[in-house]
């Protein structure tokens, strides 16, 4: 096996680096949400009228506005890295196709500035200010080859990603008023956001596993004992969860019952109008809790069974499997993270939701999703011919092929 | 002769438009005890806010006054007013002022096309979020201590609430109504309704966020009527 080169090294380093500055974001993010924030800042991409980074440090000090502004900031700042970390990961080739995006983008802004009225003048503003990093990037001479075809495409995905997580994030509040069959604009884009927010930092755990320099290393699957399948279906059970989890913090359920291992007493709680009545009642505040809450809670509360049943089977099932594999050594950190999660989730309900519990719980679930698909990753890779074209292609240490591994 | 014939002209028009001033006034109770106020944590917790107040801020779920009588129940008729009848908005313009980091008053009323006068008397900057769902929501900030933006609500709607994300505690309520005989409890649960309103039988709707709703008849004979009326705790 090859030494890594101090580049790769690097560019490990770098993807790290903007993978933490994203959980960050999404701790940031579910604080937002955990505090009730999120509308602080009533308009986007402006704040206040302010282009976002010259809001006055006096403002942005202020309640949950030092929240709000301070996730656009950090988001701003992640969306940056990501470009960059894109021009690194896709080598000199990227430069023609970033170079392309940021010229659509500044002509888009332009072109919105000369045609589209003063009422859009912030939004050309925001996309001639992404399209400058973007060109920035296209014009930075880095003449490093790409990266393997899966970490550029895993780049490329992120590039887009990022983009696109912005634009929700800011309809999120944009469209906070907008009501479509019965749901706001507000709860639609705030799931919307927090999900692919989620998935974001999951692909970008992923990416920076496959710059690591340990990459190569990991012993790829030989036999079928592997739990494929299983350690998939698990991801999907974490998925949904963290699904749940989002109705249930942006519809205001997580403490909709407040007790526990039962629910308002019972095994599954009566929804008819008299029990509604009788558990509002037992709150304080004026907000009534709905059967529509009810409901959700208790899916996220059978769901976490559920996944910690799939993820305990997939750890005990990797047990069998050689010490020197990824996927047996993930599957541990999986079953920890999860059950970091489990027990958060109780104190979130008993300890009435506090702020910081609320968001551990977020940052916790974003990383055992990750952690999740990087073991069905670690479980799936089961194609020797396909590695060997890796080896081929990457500039990063040659793969060490799972026969001379074994 | 001269104030004969005046008396007699002015009657013509009380018979003729079936409307005098009148007065529905009355007390709302609360039956069973209240759960004891909590003090808003944050509102402490929060440099800027907490060195408005000197004495712990409460939460005002129940505000129970003087011989039970329940304070902020929005109280007005519920039916009875002649059908098809139009009414013009009062010119009048409740005030809603954000004080200390908390909405004042905790509940107000105002007809469909009324002005309200919604108010930052604090130093730093609060958001005024509306969450109608019949009517059209709204939210702006209001950057400086005396900053007043007039609003006003198209549509009738009961508890349109209104809150402050940059101190999620915040929150007011608003009843809007498509006529303009309503009023809300004061500190010991006493109303008084007052208008243009013919003497006739009403049914009256007591409303409270937390205990919800009450009904009770009441008969307008020469301008005046008194109702009492009941919720329990919820």
């Amino acid at each position: 096996m090859s030494k890594p080169t101090s580049a790769s090294t690097g560019l490990f380093r770098y993807s790290l680096g903007v993978t933490l500055a994203t959980l960050g974001l999404v701790c940031m993010g579910g604080l937002v949400t955990s505090k009730g924030v999120g509308m602080a800042v009533p308009d986007w991409p402006t704040s206040f009228g302010y282009n976002m980074f010259a809001l006055p440090i006096s403002t942005w000090k202020t309640g949950g506005i030092f929240d709000e502004h301070t996730h656009r900031i950090w988001a701003s700042t992640v969306g940056l890295l990501v470009v960059f970390l894109t021009r690194w990961v896709g080598g000199a080739e990227s430069r023609r196709t970033l170079a392309s995006i940021g010229f659509i983008e500044l002509t888009v802004g332009v072109g919105l500035l000369a045609f589209a009225g003063s009422n859009w003048r912030n939004e050309a503003h925001f996309l001639m200010g992404i399209s400058a990093v973007v060109l920035l990037a296209a014009a930075t001479p880095w003449g490093r080859s790409p990266s393997s075809s899966t970490a550029v495409r895993m780049a490329w995905m992120a590039f887009w990603t990022v983009q696109i997580q912005g634009s929700l994030g800011g309809l999120r509040v944009v469209l906070d008023q907008w009501t479509v069959a019965g749901t706001t604009g507000g709860i639609l884009f705030g799931v919307a956001h927090g999900c692919l927010g989620q998935l974001f930092f999951a692909l970008l755990v992923c990416l920076t596993f496959r710059l690591a320099p340990t990459w190569n290393s990991i012993r790829r699957p030989d036999a079928e004992s592997y739990p494929k399948l299983l350690s998939r279906m698990a991801c999907v059970l974490v998925l949904g969860q963290l699904l749940l989890g989002l109705l249930m913090r942006h519809q205001h359920a997580g403490l909709a019952i407040p007790d526990l291992p039962l629910a308002h007493g019972q095994i599954w709680p009566a929804t008819d109008a008299a029990s509604l009545e009788r558990y509002s009642a037992r709150r304080d505040g004026f907000e009534p809790i709905t059967a529509f809450q009810i409901h959700i809670h208790m899916l996220h509360r059978l769901n976490a069974i559920l996944t910690l049943a799939g993820v305990v089977a997939v750890f005990f099932k990797t047990r069998a499997l050689p010490p020197e594999t990824g996927a047996r050594r993930m599957a541990s950190v999986w079953f920890g993270l999860v059950c970091t999660q489990f027990t958060l989730g109780i104190l979130t309900v008993l300890y009435d939701k506090p702020a910081d519990i609320a968001t551990a719980h977020v940052a916790v679930g974003s990383l055992s999703l990750s952690a999740g698909i990087l073991t069905a990753w670690l479980c799936g890779r089961t194609n020797p011919v396909k590695a060997a074209e890796h080896v081929g292609k990457t500039s990063i240490p040659q793969m060490t092929t799972p026969a001379a591994v074994g | 002769m001269k104030n004969t014939l005046k008396f007699a002209a002015s009657m013509a028009v009380v018979a003729a438009t079936g409307a005098s001033a009148a007065e529905i006034t009355g007390k709302v109770k609360l039956n069973g005890e209240a759960p004891p106020a909590r003090e808003i944590t944050p509102i402490k917790a929060d440099k800027m806010c907490g060195a408005l107040h000197t004495k712990p801020v409460m939460t005002r779920t129940y505000v129970v006054g003087a011989d039970k009588g329940l304070a902020n129940v929005a109280v007005y008729i519920k039916a009875g007013l002649p059908a098809g009848k139009t009414y013009t908005a009062p010119a009048t313009k409740p005030l809603i002022d954000q004080v200390g980091c908390v909405y004042e008053p905790l509940v107000s009323v105002a007809m469909v096309g009324q002005t309200i006068d919604i108010k930052n008397s604090d130093a730093f900057m609060h958001n005024v979020n509306c969450q109608a769902k019949v009517n059209k929501g709204f939210n702006f900030a209001q950057a400086t201590a005396g900053q007043v933006n007039p609003k006003t609500f198209d549509k009738p709607e009961l508890a349109v609430k209104l809150i402050c994300n940059v101190h999620p505690w915040m929150s007011g309520y608003v009843h809007v109504f498509d006529h303009p005989f309503f009023a809300v409890t004061d500190k010991d649960g006493n109303f008084s309704i007052s208008g243009d309103l013919p003497d006739g039988k009403y049914t009256v709707e007591a409303n409270h966020l937390k205990s919800g709703v009450v009904t009770g008849e009441v008969e307008v004979k020469g301008g005046k009527a008194t109702l009492s009326l009941e919720l329990a705790v919820k």
